[in-house]
């Protein structure tokens, strides 16, 4: 601003967050502070700074004062920095002579000691008022945004969020590591508490995928690789042999029927091992895409190299390739949602329930199997021994609320046991018990169907069962003990019945990590991926176009999940026909005339942005490529390539403000 | 000629070479002479301190300081020096940055004065008779300088006007300094009478430098033979030359010999170590740890490689307490 004469004149400002920062710094204190420090004009506290008249007490200051740098001590810059650029710029600054400290996030709510939080904050604003002094004005680029999706994992999250994108127009690549679309919820016998059945609501939706012409379906697949940023994700996916050609498999099984195994003998992961597959399977009679798989782990020509291969005998369209070899596509997308999903928590930790040791016991997934009318039994409910149970226990919260497995509740547990109970008496007519700590039925519809199973003859028994073990009574070793606590008579009860169902909880994949890293999002303490913001961006990643569908996230059941799945659709959509993103003008540039040419930082350049111009002998770099990393700035050995907001004096100034001392002094 | 200018120079803890750089003027040392008057040169002339002291404060037009501080000594006469004269000219590397003097830094000053006076192969002194500031002989005392516990560059012990970086500085950037001293015409305060440009921008083996290093493997110039032709970083040998300011002409290079770093950072790095170290270290190919260690293995001395000069001066903790 001209009538400054080029004086800096600093506005700083701190907020008191309601009680979230005045609560601990004294914010009166830090107020006279950054009133003493160098080109400081103005210096107030106000109750909200984010609010209305908050903004505006800036850009009055800003015009009764002339100030030209704006600093506001508030919560994290993530949250409100854009408020207050925007404040700033309305005002008639440039939006990047403002800097932020964050006061809440990074210290009132770390800190007990009211005393050393105002220490803290006191040398955070000197650090930014330094720092401030050597911004520039900077103006934000756009580059368009890729229309392409990707969707990662095709369970009912996936299924939805691709087909709302889809409709909407947008172009989606679906990618599933499993031979078929359909996920946890293709298992599920029905669903609560409507009680429709899951393949009459889901099986419609993932045709629907299958023929959608806006959807790339890539079963069998994984991403390996995901570069690039909001707007140009470069992503790699993997096609695993299926050693079926896709395009001349028709689905007839033939190859099955003609396998060398006469029977099938291998664990069938779809029917939870209650049931046996050939090396060449159908995963199940819907699954989509209709193509069979071959498992090399169980194929006898793959295992020995010895096979009269009848499959491929059999198969008149030639469609069975045991040579097939993995292929790799390469795509780019400008926006990814995660629908990774959860696996359920393996019973088999707790080992006092018998789990894996004792037949009759069963988890809550096989059971959605062996009730199912197209599983195993056909729906009859013939237990591992043959025979049929007369009375069943249902035990609550396994892996789920217990310092000893996992503390979180998985939420779906109690009202999939209601459903459960209510088809187990439907197929059994056998007395079933439920065991569990308190019944969890909160949602539309949920706690009248509670009342509704209570009222069909479930019996509740309010106690974490203890031990399950074999009765020495029964001759035949078939029937079990519950025990447990009754906590509303206060007295151990011991529970014999035929079988046990575990209510195993929703844990995070095993793989989560990895594919935290590769997409570089972040997970909470329990490993389910993050959201930005519990209430503001709840399927919104800490990376910007990454979006969170489904229980990759957190236990939710279906009706969150897919509402879920269609936010998550909606964030995408809005991104992608914004057209455009703003990206911080965080780039590096080279100084023509100080560059020496010595082309170190060429080659280091992840985005291929630099180059060397043969002719002058300089390095130079292509803003439009320039992400911003950094990575040429700091190798730079001569010093010759700055960056947008962080040159050397900002960072410099920074760091002499927090440690309240210059450098040089110090060392000497 | 009462009027002509007067010129100082002196020396701190260095080698001589510095001096020796105004001895190389050869034939243009008679043009300085001739205009300026050389009031105090301890090195080719007899002059005392009381001799300085007797000029008026400011009254020196410049003095040329060369050498890094060490001593009790060099800080009073650097302190003096600074009182009489109008500018006063950080001269050569350990003036600039501490130079050779400055790698002392790596140790305390009780593990030097125990290896100098009691554990060097080369030390007979039962006695472990040590140097004392005092002593009384024939009843007079004599006085030694306090040897300090760091060494520093000038900069940190006086104002500095302008730097003449090198070890030793070339005689053209001298005579260039000592123009435009004369001339009156003055660059702003603190600027490095140099070239603000790295070597790599005069070196003859520009073009030969390919564009991805990838260093497999680090070599020794006393260990292996450099190719006379090529870019010697390319080679594999550590060339301080992207990380150093040009103004020598490359003469290490041109005989054959990477570039140590003499004439310092350009004006843009608060620490030439610092910045070569990432630049090379970002252009290791090995990506794993074991294979990293393998290449670094090939610079068994880091600090004296990549801070031979700057140490004092750098940004680096020092391990004496201060």
């Amino acid at each position: 601003m001209s009538s400054t004469n080029g004086k800096i004149k600093i506005g700083f400002y701190i907020c008191h967050c309601g009680t979230n920062i005045a609560g601990i710094i004294d914010v009166q204190k830090v107020v006279d502070y950054a009133a003493t420090l160098p080109n400081v004009v103005v210096s107030k506290h106000y109750k909200y700074m984010c609010s209305d008249p908050g903004q505006e007490m800036i850009q009055k200051d800003i015009k009764d004062n002339e100030l030209n740098r704006v600093v506001v001590a508030a919560c994290s810059p993530l949250l409100h920095e854009r408020t207050f650029r925007n404040a700033t710029s309305q005002a008639g600054l440039n939006q990047f002579y403002f800097q932020m400290v964050n006061t809440r996030e990074q210290n009132a709510w770390v800190h007990l000691d009211p005393e050393a939080s105002t220490d803290k904050a006191m040398d955070l604003v000197r650090s930014a008022v330094n720092r401030v002094a050597f911004h520039k004005p900077l103006e934000k680029k756009t580059v368009p945004i890729k229309p392409d999706v990707l969707v990662v994992g095709g369970g009912i999250a996936g299924i939805h969020a691709s087909l709302t994108l889809a409709n909407a127009g947008k172009k989606v690549y679906l990618v599933e590591r499993d031979p078929t679309i359909g996920g946890h919820m293709a298992m599920f016998d029905k669903t609560f508490p409507t009680l429709d059945c899951a393949a009459c609501i889901l099986t419609p939706k993932m045709s629907a995928v299958k023929n959608h012409p806006n959807i790339t379906m890539w079963t069998y697949s994984e991403v390996v690789s995901v570069d690039g940023y909001v707007g140009n994700f470069q992503v790699k996916v993997k096609r695993k042999p299926r050693y079926i050609i896709d395009d001349l498999c028709v689905g007839c099984l033939d190859c099955i029927e003609a396998c060398v195994y006469k029977e099938p003998r291998f664990f069938d992961e779809f029917n939870q091992g209650l049931s046996k597959r050939k090396p060449v399977y159908m995963p199940f009679p819907q699954a989509t895409p209709q193509l069979v798989v071959i498992d090399p782990e169980t194929c006898i020509w793959f295992k020995t190299g010895k096979c009269k291969q009848t499959c491929v005998e059999v198969c008149d369209r030639k469609a069975v390739d045991l040579n097939q070899q993995p292929t790799y596509k390469e795509i780019e997308v400008g926006t990814i949602i995660v629908a990774t999903g959860f696996q359920p928590f393996d019973a088999k930790k707790v080992y006092y329930y018998g789990y894996g040791t004792y037949p009759n016991v069963y988890t809550a997934l096989e059971v959605e199997r062996l009730i199912n009318a197209s599983g195993p039994t056909s729906g009859e409910v013939v237990m591992r021994d043959g025979s049929r149970p007369k009375s069943i226990a249902i035990v609550h919260c396994v892996g789920s609320r217990d310092k000893n497995t996992n503390l979180w509740c998985s939420r779906v547990c109690c009202l999939y046991s209601l459903k459960l109970a209510h088809l187990l008496k439907e197929h059994t007519h056998a007395n079933i018990y439920n065991f569990y700590i308190d019944i969890r039925t909160p949602g539309k519809m949920m706690d009248e169907f509670y009342t509704r199973i209570s009222e069909e003859g479930v019996k509740f028994i309010r106690g974490r069962v203890a031990d399950i073990y074999p009765d020495t009574n029964d001759e035949e070793h078939r029937r079990l003990i519950v025990k447990a606590e009754d906590t509303l008579i206060s007295e151990i009860i011991k529970v014999p019945v035929d079988m046990v169902v575990l209510s195993t909880g929703l844990v995070p994949r095993d793989d989560a990590q990895d594919v935290r890293r590769m997409l570089n999002i972040s997970c909470s303490t329990e490993g389910f991926f993050i959201e930005r913001h519990p209430k503001l961006a709840p399927v919104n990643t800490f990376t910007d176009g990454i979006f969170l569908a489904g229980c990759c996230q957190g236990p939710k059941d279906i009706p969150d999940t897919v509402a879920q799945a269609g936010a998550a659709a909606a964030e995408a959509l809005a991104l992608i026909d914004l057209g455009y993103i703003e990206l911080e003008p965080n780039t590096a540039f080279i100084v023509e005339e100080e560059c020496s040419g010595c082309k170190s930082c060429v080659p280091l350049c992840p985005y291929t942005a630099i180059s060397y111009d043969e002719v002058k002998k300089k390095a130079s770099i292509n803003e439009a490529l320039c992400k911003g990393c950094g990575t040429c700035v700091a190798s730079c050995p001569s010093g010759s390539i700055k960056q947008n907001l962080f040159e050397d004096e900002e960072i410099y100034s920074e760091i002499d403000g927090i440690l309240n001392y210059k450098m040089e002094e110090a060392l000497c | 000629m009462p009027d002509k200018p007067k010129l100082a120079f002196y020396w701190c803890a260095s080698c001589g070479g510095c001096e020796e750089s105004v001895v190389d003027l050869a034939e243009d040392i008679l043009f300085v002479v001739d205009n300026v008057d050389i009031i105090f040169w301890p090195v080719a002339m007899d002059f005392k301190k009381s001799d300085v002291e007797k000029y008026a404060d400011g009254e020196i037009v410049a003095s040329l300081i060369n050498g890094a501080i060490r001593t009790s000594e060099q800080q009073e006469m650097v302190q003096l020096l600074r009182r009489k004269s109008k500018v006063v000219i950080a001269h050569g590397a350990c003036a600039q940055y501490g130079g050779i003097p400055g790698l002392a830094n790596e140790f305390q000053k009780e593990e030097i004065l125990k290896w100098v006076y009691e554990e060097s192969p080369s030390i007979i002194n039962e006695e472990k008779v040590r140097p004392q500031l005092k002593y009384k002989v024939n009843g007079s005392e004599v006085f030694l300088p306090e040897l300090w516990n760091v060494v520093r560059p000038l900069d940190k012990v006086i104002d500095v006007d302008y730097y003449i970086p090198g070890c030793p500085p070339s005689p053209k950037l001298l005579k260039e300094a000592v123009l435009v001293l004369l001339s009156g015409n003055l660059p702003p305060k603190g600027t490095v009478l140099a070239p603000d440009i790295a070597l790599c921008d005069e070196c003859p083996r520009k073009d030969t430098k390919p564009t991805d290093l990838a260093f497999t493997e680090f070599l020794r110039p006393n260990l292996h033979i450099i190719d006379p032709e090529k870019c010697i970083l390319s080679q594999g040998f550590v060339c301080m030359g992207p990380a150093t300011r040009s103004g020598c002409g490359a003469l290490c290079v041109n005989g054959n010999m990477p570039c140590t770093g003499c004439y310092g950072p350009t004006s843009r790095v608060k620490d030439q170590g610092a910045k070569i170290l990432s630049s090379i270290a970002s252009n290791v190919s090995a990506k794993t740890e074991k294979e990293i260690d393998a290449v670094l293995n090939g610079i068994p001395d880091p600090v004296g490689t990549f801070y031979r000069y700057s140490l004092a001066g750098s940004i680096l903790r020092k391990k004496v307490n201060i």
